[in-house]
């Protein structure tokens, strides 16, 4: 069987994958120290949940100082990890699979037709259809801004012009914050789908075997797609035991 | 054994939740002090590498002065304020390793070389705040009382409760690190730390020792308040 993912993909997703939990849920208890963006003594125009905190359930680090030396460990195996994932998919010709190309607009299209139910058959747009390359290419970049506005705020001083880049401390305290919930919101629609419409890339990922007789494509998988009935011309389901 | 399909999703999704609910909303693994401490030690070479004396900090435009909205912290009970009639007059030392030790009133005090600013006041909860300070700069006592080479650290002891915090001695000697008397043009009121206290955008806020009645140069680190009870002590913006 082909190897569906290189070994340095593999290891640096996972890796990515458990770094920026750590950074996600230590930033959340981070942010309820001061879960708002005014300065003292204004407004802040964007954010209408000013003083609610997250769930505690959803932090991690046990406290301010806690959360906040958890942070600035995890944040060098963030950038070493993405750094090392960039730069092997670079050299090594995978982010042609990953930058959307010509036509990027129209498949996109198709495959919004496909799990709408207009369009029938599973278009066939490559490794990654318009979609998934969407979103992975949206990720590192997402992954980029929050990694600059973090540093602006971490050393709002020291790299002031970094930070004044940025709009000043509030705006890029703000922007750390949407590119974080850019990064969980495109990753919560990357796991929702690994589960219901290709489970089998999960394999993929680990030991990278993949079997492309499973893959959406041949199987024509919508989300949730073994819970519909199998219509006649395409491969049904396999049976629970 | 084979699982199917159904029986591998459920497994999955209950081990990857199961891992998640351990970790969450705890100090992280046992042992993980250690570790953080290390990974302290390791940025703060990062930090001072970074640091400028020439990196100043800017309020933006249209930035609005905190005001009556800039939080007021202090660790006694009540707002700690200086009783003259039990401790006699309030005065500020400059110890440690100087060639001439000093002794200031608060009228000296003001009688140095003033410096005016309008600077960011960064809290380590997230939060800034905009005033205006005044007072003299660290680095104009450093040359008055005459730092000696070895020093490597000033150590900003206060009156409120053993408060105190020390810094490197580079953040200390930046230009806008100031023993500050007056705010917003006024002097210092109890809850600002009066009758005055260390005040940079340097340094995050827990590092700026209100109530200050000691500035002591020292060889080695000192500690401090919030970062003998884990916060980072170099805390540098």
């Amino acid at each position: 069987m082909p190897t569906r993912h290189h070994w340095m993909v593999r290891v640096t997703h996972w890796v990515n994958a458990f770094a920026l939990t750590l950074m996600v849920a230590s930033g959340l208890r981070i942010f309820n120290a001061y879960p708002a963006f005014a300065r003292k003594g204004e407004t802040f125009c964007c954010y209408p949940f000013a003083g609610h905190p997250v769930p505690d359930w959803l932090t991690f680090g046990g406290w301010l100082a806690g959360a906040r030396h958890w942070h600035f460990a995890a944040m060098w195996l963030l950038v070493a990890n993405g750094l090392a994932y960039l730069g092997f998919v670079y050299l090594h010709g995978e982010w042609r699979d990953l930058v959307p190309r010509r036509g990027q607009l129209r498949d996109a299209w198709e495959m919004l037709r496909f799990y709408l139910f207009v369009r029938k058959d599973h278009p066939h747009q490559g490794k990654h259809n318009a979609l998934q390359r969407a979103a992975y290419f949206a990720l590192p970049v997402f992954g980029a801004v929050a990694v600059v506005s973090g540093i602006a705020i971490w050393k709002p001083v020291t790299l002031g012009w970094l930070t004044r880049l940025l709009g000043g401390y509030v705006w890029a305290r703000y922007w750390h914050f949407l590119a974080m919930l850019a990064i969980v919101a495109l990753s919560a629609v990357h796991v929702f789908m690994v589960f219901a419409v290709d489970p089998y890339s999960l394999r993929g990922m680990i030991t990278g075997g993949y079997d492309e007789a499973k893959s959406p494509e041949a199987r024509n998988a919508r989300p949730f797609w073994w819970r519909r009935p199998a219509p006649a011309a395409a491969p049904s389901a396999p049976e629970a035991k | 054994m084979s699982i199917d399909r159904r029986r591998f999703l459920a497994i999955s999704a209950a081990s990857i939740t199961g891992a998640f609910l351990a970790a969450c909303g705890s100090d992280g693994p046992p042992g993980s002090g250690k570790f953080l401490a290390w990974t302290e030690k390791r940025n703060e070479p990062v930090e001072r590498f970074l640091f400028r004396h020439t990196s100043m900090d800017r309020v933006p435009a249209g930035a609005r002065e905190a005001g009556a909205a800039f939080p007021k912290y202090y660790v006694s009970d009540d707002v700690p304020v200086w009783d003259e009639a039990a401790r006699g007059p309030w005065t500020l030392e400059v110890s440690g390793l100087v060639d001439h030790p000093l002794t200031l009133s608060l009228a000296d005090l003001q009688r140095l070389p003033t410096v005016s600013q309008r600077v960011n006041h960064y809290c380590v909860e997230g939060w800034t705040a905009v005033a205006d300070w005044t007072g003299t700069r660290v680095s104009e006592l450093a040359r008055l009382a005459g730092a000696r080479p070895e020093a490597r650290c000033v150590d900003f002891a206060s009156f409120d409760d053993g408060y105190h915090e020390s810094w490197d001695l580079a953040s200390a000697m930046h230009p806008q690190t100031l023993i500050a008397w007056a705010m917003d043009g006024k002097p210092l009121t109890p809850g600002h730390g009066a009758p005055a206290r260390v005040h940079s955008p340097i340094k995050l806020g827990y590092k700026n020792t209100k109530y200050l009645v000691r500035v002591q140069f020292l060889a080695h680190r000192n500690g401090g308040y919030w970062s003998d009870q884990g916060y980072e002590w170099y805390g540098g913006t």
